[in-house]
């Protein structure tokens, strides 16, 4: 057996044991549990919430001895986690323990970017932001004030920007991710993936993954089901140009160039089309213009996607069938990030189509109907009607989009049309890292009279604002109630376990202590979360005390799939659906989607592309030291031959510059037999330059930083950013 | 008498590390140490490509090359379960098991003993299965009894191709990567 020592393990994925050994605490702070009484808390105690470590939002136990936070398990009772979180959730302790991690409000006192700060009292910090929202909305009004955000903490800060009159709020997880995903079906189906994603990857008996890489993407209820998926022998077919985790599950594996699956999926569809593959009750029953789509992808034969793809046209016929026979139980996954070259929105609606063939739309093994629970509303006081329109998208220019952009925010905020954006309220989303070109991100915060983060650690962002506050982590507060869509409805509680070590707040607090200084005291009505809480809970029947207690209540099962009675409907023009698409056609766009080229690389140029790790999310978790102690750094993955031709060794450290000159971090060289030699590929959210985040502080190499270009979904203004290329600069 | 085993399933494994992970908070284990960890073995040429993932630690073995070699008896065979153990007080932190064992197995704990896998002893103690068997989300990970030939690990490894690790180093291991 060939098996890798752990010592020469360890050297190679660049762990530095002796370095981090020198460094023992694992544990030294969570001060605020001194607060407590520890008499009262001898032996173990189990407090349910749920995770935060990603927006998945899984149910967990956490594990008090003697009042000191222990760990975090799964909560059975919950539907998503089934009670097993995933890696990131495992070592979410260490988000409450990070040494990095903010602990009281700060102002900036030089240049924005500097990151030089003076603390100050969260009166201070309040008073200084409301002040400054007050001359905005006197000078601009209150359009002015914008917002990103990620995750369901987010709620009552919207909450308050939008009692003052804010109406600009966009999250990255739109245009930068899942956007191009959610219009390509909704125009094809009428309805979004949404997420979690309605995949019913368990029951599948194939499983296509285009580029979605479960195992390393870390959603855990998919992994589950995926893991489910190979045990039960489904047939997995994966394409990407990454040999994945996924790929070696698989019992057809696709090499494709970069940038081509358009051409592959077209090619499908003439295969299962010409050879009448396809679910032809379905199709006849709930299919719009299928006539023009076949007779449009009639030219598309495997041959003609060969040279495009580089995939075999027998593996292309081979494949196709293998779908075919599977269905309606073959379920072509959507993906979910899914911005790569700006056609984005057209490739996921030609896999849209391919399920449509396949008939897997609402059934069993394909995409079932989510349920949710559903509780009333808080009763708020309406909010003040805007005097103007929302800016992200003027004029319709991207008549698809069906959420906010936030990069059409941050154009407006550079050119002042249509109107200037003066305030950026930003939660939890490092901008920073989760926007293409990072210049114009700074560019547009020059233009801001006020800018301020919310967030748990330090982030690149947080270094860009006038304002920082605080927050607690999720261990450390309530926040509002998880009713996520998915198969079994349910209600689920994040609730304190610990108190925070410093001056860090809930998210809750901040936004109605900042509503109380803006005059807005009205727009809360309740004193504490809890009456809130209380209110909902009981106005749909149930208890806090009991949610407090289990963590998770379940609703009733309802059917979630066609087989069980749900009805197949459409929400789209033609209420059926669209194998051609009268309002793309309308729109100036192709109604049947075609391919189109991908720009090459530049001679001695690679294509960047870029990933998820296990045990990282985004750019969030690089200073928890649980995690880091698992992957402290990235690597840049080369094909064997490819560092052949540069003299590059494993292990070895170089730079990455791209197609504009940016030149990256040192990161390590991984040289590797799963990965084509036209691109090189690397885990996003490293290469932090926040000199705040000592612990993640030039580990690695950012690929944000080296995505400068990108190219903007014509239909719905995602930013594909698989277009970005980079040569390496050698370190002596 | 019980001997404890696992029985690893490769085909389901992702190599998440939520193994890695949970056993550092279930243990405590230090910053800058793991008690298990995951190699990736890859062979052939892109794109024709095999990968076995497998989730590695202590393997308990029969025949215990660190337990033969501690000066002090600290390093031990358990009664239940035929576990190896590290009694921390007997341990002078010589590392000579550190150089016996040939899985690498083992670190010395800041603390100055030597530590590694116990197959989470405490948990199954009290009926649980270890930390990392627990929390995995694949669910590929099998503990039991190799003695009893009903049990889960028992009749996965007389059922399944597997293979464990380093059997060439003759210390029996007690851990079979199912492929
Ligand atoms: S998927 Fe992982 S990180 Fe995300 S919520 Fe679930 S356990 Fe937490
Ligand atoms: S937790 Fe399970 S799937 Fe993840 S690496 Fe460990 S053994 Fe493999
Ligand atoms: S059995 Fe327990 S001690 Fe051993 S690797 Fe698993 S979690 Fe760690």
């Amino acid at each position: 057996m060939n098996s890798v020592s752990r010592r020469k393990f360890l050297k190679i994925s660049g762990f530095s044991v002796g370095a981090l050994a020198a460094t023992s605490a694992f544990s030294p702070m969570l001060k605020g549990v001194d607060k407590l009484n520890k008499e009262k808390l001898k032996g173990i105690k189990i407090i349910p919430t749920y995770c935060d470590i990603c927006f998945w939002k899984c149910g967990t136990l956490a594990y008090l001895k003697d009042g000191e936070l222990w760990k975090v398990e799964g909560n059975p009772k919950d539907p998503l986690s089934k009670g097993r979180l995933c890696p990131r959730g495992t070592g979410g302790i260490g988000a409450v323990t990070d040494p990095d991690r903010l602990r009281s409000p700060l102002i900036r006192t030089r240049q924005r970017g500097e990151e030089v700060w003076k603390e100050v009292t969260w009166n201070e910090a309040l008073n200084y932001i409301a002040e400054k929202m007050n001359k905005i909305k006197a000078q601009y009004g209150p359009e002015s004030v914008a917002s990103f955000s990620h995750g369901i903490g987010g709620n009552f800060l919207k909450h308050t920007l939008k009692a003052y009159g804010a109406i600009n709020f966009a999250a990255p997880s739109f245009a930068q991710c899942r956007g191009p995903r959610d219009v390509g079906f909704e125009l094809t189906f009428g309805e979004a993936i949404g997420s979690p994603e309605r995949t019913d990857i368990e029951n599948a008996k194939c499983l296509v993954l285009i580029g979605s890489h479960l195992g390393e993407n870390m959603h855990n209820t998919q992994v589950q089901e995926f893991a489910n998926a190979v045990a039960n022998d489904a047939s997995i077919i994966v394409v990407d140009p990454r040999f994945s985790v996924a790929a070696s599950k698989a019992k057809y594996y696709l090499p494709i160039k970069p940038g081509t699956d358009i051409a592959l999926l077209l090619a499908w569809m003439n295969v299962i089309v010409s050879e009448k593959l396809y679910d032809v009750e379905y199709v006849t029953k709930y299919g719009f213009g299928f006539e023009q789509f076949a007779a449009e992808i009639s030219q598309y034969t495997p041959e003609w996607a060969y040279p495009e793809t580089g995939i075999d046209p027998e593996l292309i016929r081979k494949s196709a069938k293998e779908m075919a026979m599977h269905k309606p139980s073959t379920l072509v996954h959507p993906g979910r990030h899914t911005t790569w070259y700006g056609d984005d929105a057209q490739r996921s609606r030609a896999i849209a189509l391919l399920n449509a063939l396949l008939g897997s739309w609402g059934r069993k093994g394909g995409f079932y109907f989510p349920v949710s629970y559903s509780l009333p509303g808080y009763p708020y006081p309406a909010y003040p009607a805007p005097s103007k329109e929302k800016l992200d998208n003027p004029g319709r220019k991207y008549p698809f989009a069906s959420e906010e952009i936030t990069t059409g925010i941050r154009e407006a905020t550079i050119s002042g049309n249509p109107y200037p954006i003066k305030g950026w309220f930003i939660y939890a989303t490092n901008l920073i890292q989760a926007l293409p070109n990072q210049d114009e991100t700074i560019k547009a915060i020059q233009n801001l009279d006020l800018m301020v983060v919310v967030d748990v650690i330090p982030s690149e962002i947080a270094g860009w604002a006038d304002v920082v506050l605080p927050e607690s982590v999720y261990l450390e507060r309530y926040d509002d109630l998880h009713m996520s869509a998915n198969k079994t409805p349910f209600v689920g509680i994040r609730q304190p376990v610990v108190d925070s070590p410093s001056d860090q707040k809930p998210n809750w607090w901040i936004a109605k202590k900042l509503a109380e200084k803006l005059g807005l005291a009205n727009y809360y009505p309740w004193s504490h979360i809890e009456e809130y809480l209380d209110y909902r809970l009981k106005a749909g029947g149930l208890s806090l005390a009991r949610l407090k207690q289990e963590g998770i209540i379940l609703g009733k099962d309802k059917p979630i799939y066609a087989e069980d009675g749900v009805p197949l409907e459409f929400n789209t023009p033609s209420g059926k659906i669209e194998f051609y698409s009268s309002q793309l056609q309308e729109a100036g766009f192709d109604p049947v989607p075609k391919f189109k080229r991908q720009e090459q690389a530049p001679s001695g140029y690679y294509r960047l592309l870029f990933g998820r790790a296990p045990v990282h999310s985004f750019s969030r978790t690089q200073s928890n030291r649980i995690l880091m102690d698992t992957m402290g750094e990235n690597e840049v993955w080369v094909n064997h031959d490819v560092a052949e031709k540069w003299g590059l060794k494993n292990a070895q450290s170089v730079r990455l510059k791209n197609q504009d000159g940016v030149i990256s971090n040192k990161i390590k060289v991984k040289v590797t037999e799963r990965i084509r030699t036209d691109c090189v590929y690397m885990v996003h959210g490293f290469g932090h330059n926040s000199k705040m985040l000592k612990g993640a502080f030039g580990k690695g190499a950012s690929d944000s930083g080296l995505v400068t270009k990108y190219v903007i979904d014509p239909l719905m203004g995602g930013t594909g950013m698989n277009v970005n290329f980079v040569t390496f600069e050698m370190e002596a | 008498m019980a001997r404890f085993g696992m029985a690893i399933d490769t085909k389901k494994c992702v190599g998440c590390m939520d193994c890695v992970v949970a056993c550092k908070t279930e243990n405590n284990v230090p910053e800058g140490h793991n008690r298990d960890w995951i190699v990736t073995v890859a062979n052939g040429k892109f794109p024709n490509v095999n990968l076995e993932i497998q989730s590695q630690r202590c393997n308990h073995c029969d025949n215990t090359p660190c337990v033969a070699c501690c000066p002090t008896g600290a390093s031990h065979v358990h009664e239940v379960g035929a576990v190896v153990l590290v009694d921390h007080n007997m341990c002078i932190g010589c590392k000579a098991c550190l150089a016996s064992c040939p899985y690498d197995a083992r670190f010395v704990h800041p603390d100055g003993y030597a530590d590694k896998c116990t197959f989470c002893i405490h948990r199954v103690e009290e009926g649980k299965l270890p930390a990392c068997v627990s929390v995995c989300p694949t669910h590929c990970m099998y503990f039991g009894d190799l003695d009893d030939a009903n049990s889960e690990v028992s009749r996965l490894i007389a059922s399944r191709k597997n293979h464990p690790l380093l059997p060439e180093a003759g210390t029996s291991p007690r851990i079979f990567y199912l492929i």
